[in-house]
């Protein structure tokens, strides 16, 4: 696609800076080991494939989540953002999960979308405190506004952290926000925030090999399949 | 009275099924079963239908009347028994008498539950409906609250540990991988349940001191049995099963009311009346399905019917004395742990997976060895209606 970089210097919103988010590796019920690292610009079409047959899936809301999700990475990837980021858990080189953000300012912060591709092993709730923490130790900020669009992120956020509920419109629309302030996050942080740094050199080659990504009908599966949680 | 066999089990596998009504998943199993059966084109008399919660989950009463319709199985009598996640067993014995009486000669029990129609909590709140209305239900009680409470008395007066439970968990969910029927198919690492520090978020505390794999998943299911006189049943190609001991016992409807909230009385009574009719000891049962809707329940019913003294349970389990291969299989299936536990097919799935492991046709890594004789244990309310069956072997 021709870019007009004249016109780009118009039409991209400024960035405030962001420091990176160091990769970290959590052991999962299972046994395996879910490296979660911060993903870059150019991964963004290869991430897309996996988030691409979620759409089609009405289960527990994974059409609207993902959905819109896919927009969000489509509008950092064309840098129609400001100050998008998105980290990514990977099993074996394998995509599990996808989360997203941004900041609104440089004291508050924008959670956007928690995708969980495998599901039963708590990678929603692992991606989603992984989120969490960039916003507050890696990048300061005083808050995060959030809002739920299933029942599942509603008990894994509204309720388990917990969240405080605000008057603040959140830009996805729909309710109002809650909010993670820095009390809330440090008290929280014992139970529910977890992982090793440095991630083993074998397992960091792994994750930033090529992203591998399951076929559509496995991913249906895990998330809408008979077995699903 | 006559000695009564079981001839036909079949069962669907249990998880999320979405597409499925309830009176789909209880027709396939029906279907299943009877066709297993090999009763050509002999109907049956009776229909038995275990169900707990359609009145609330599906707004749907009188279901044994629309599914004896929907099987083209008119005009068998047919009855709904509901009596909480005990009736499938339930069921079977009103099958089983009817037959035992001669009043009846081919009966199909069915049990079924579509629990995943509604979110968790609202499923956790149907299955708290059966606690006491007055003394427990409105201050919030849960079954998974009142198995945490239970849990904490019976770690401390029978020295129960977490390694204990978490033995319980890993060979059930180990167990659920090697059954199609499972709902939970995914076998646990130690590590990461339990000595990682990452294991606090995997497997977080649902009702202290039980942690999230300590619980049975919430699922949709149905199992379904035929069962005749033992005299009709030796005609038939497969071997029948005797359902050789039956015994049923309640108790206090609340656990405060009890001597010893840890004695659980209705579990001893019930598996002492079902030895007793099947002329066996517990040491004479060559494997057992018994109610794991929480870990600590197989530990303790592990005890209360024989298998093991007070106190010794978890010991064995950690001891791997429970596992295939093990001094009393308990559980191959994987149990309610991992198989799923949709409250009216409990029952009856547990008795369909004793039929496979007593006429040997499970696979290799499933299978106990010459199994003659197979116990279960289903436990309504938090042991307040208990029942029990022996299975045998028929040499035909």
């Amino acid at each position: 696609m021709p870019v007009d970089m004249e016109l780009e210097a118009v039409l991209r919103p400024m960035q405030y800076p962001m420091p990176p988010y160091p990769p970290k590796v959590i052991t999962l019920a299972n046994g395996k080991k879910m490296v979660i690292r911060q993903a870059v610009r150019e991964d963004v079409p290869e991430i897309l494939k996996s988030v691409h047959p979620c759409l089609f899936i009405e289960r527990d809301y994974y059409d609207v989540v993902s959905a819109r999700l896919y927009g969000e990475l489509l509008a950092w990837y064309r840098h129609r953002v400001k100050s998008e980021y998105c980290l990514m858990g990977q099993v074996d080189g394998y995509l599990v999960g996808v989360v997203n953000g941004r900041l609104e300012n440089e004291k508050v912060g924008m959670s956007y979308h928690t995708l969980a591709i495998d599901r039963g092993l708590r990678i929603g709730s692992h991606l989603f405190a992984a989120k969490m923490e960039y916003h507050m130790e890696y990048m300061n900020q005083d808050s995060v506004l959030i809002v739920a669009e299933s029942p599942i992120g509603f008990r894994r956020w509204m309720i388990e952290y917990p969240l405080e509920v605000t008057k603040i419109p959140h830009e996805l629309g729909g309710g109002d926000s809650y909010q993670l302030t820095r009390e809330i996050y440090f008290k929280a942080k014992p139970r529910l925030v977890v992982g090793d740094r440095p991630v083993p050199q074998e397992l960091m080659d792994e994750a930033m090999a090529d992203i591998k990504f399951a076929d559509d009908d496995t991913i249906r599966e895990r998330i809408a399949g008979l077995k699903g949680r | 009275m006559r000695d009564v066999a079981i001839i036909g089990a079949g069962m669907i596998p249990f998880g999320r099924r979405d597409e499925d009504t309830l009176m789909e998943m209880l027709a396939y199993a029906s279907l299943k079963a009877l066709d297993d059966a090999g009763l050509g084109d002999k109907s049956v008399d009776a229909v038995y239908v275990a169900n707990m919660g359609a009145g609330m989950l599906q707004h749907q009463s009188a279901i044994a009347s629309s599914l004896v319709d929907r099987l083209n199985l008119l005009p068998a009598a047919a009855d709904t028994v509901e009596n909480g996640p005990a009736s499938g067993a339930s069921a079977i014995k009103n099958g089983l008498l009817a037959v035992a009486s001669g009043y009846y000669d081919y009966v199909l029990v069915v049990g079924g539950e579509k629990m995943r129609e509604v979110t968790g909590w609202r499923a956790t709140d149907f299955v708290a409906t059966m606690t006491h209305p007055q003394a427990e239900y409105p201050y919030g009680i849960t079954l998974p609250g009142m198995a945490g409470m239970f849990t904490r008395l019976y770690m401390e007066k029978h020295r129960v540990t977490r390694e204990h439970l978490l033995a319980v968990s890993l060979k059930n969910q180990e167990m659920g991988t090697l059954n199609p029927y499972a709902h939970v198919e995914m076998a646990l690492d130690r590590e990461g349940v339990f000595d990682s520090p990452h294991a606090i978020v995997n497997n977080p505390v649902s009702a202290d001191p039980l942690h999230l794999y300590d619980l049975c998943p919430v699922s949709d299911g149905a199992a379904a049995i035929v069962i005749c006189p033992l005299e009709m049943a030796k005609k038939l190609s497969k071997p029948p099963v005797l359902i050789a001991g039956f015994g049923q016992a309640t108790d206090t409807h609340t656990l405060q009311e009890r001597d010893d909230p840890t004695d659980l009385k209705a579990v001893t009574l019930a598996a002492k009346q079902a030895l007793e009719m099947a002329k066996l000891k517990p040491s004479d049962i060559s494997v057992a399905e018994l109610h794991d809707a929480f870990t600590i329940l197989e530990i303790a019913e592990s005890e209360h019917v024989g298998f093991f003294k007070k106190g010794e349970g978890g010991k064995a389990a950690a001891a791997g004395k429970t596992r295939l291969g093990g001094q009393i299989p308990i559980n191959v299936s994987g149990g309610l742990k991992a198989r799923g536990h949709p409250v009216g097919a409990t029952g009856v799935a547990q008795v369909v997976d004793l039929v496979w492991q007593l006429r040997h046709e499970l696979p290799e890594n499933r299978q106990v060895k010459n199994a003659q004789t197979g116990l279960t244990v289903n436990f309504g309310g938090f042991g307040n209606n208990v029942l029990s069956f022996v299975l045998k072997r028929v040499e035909q």
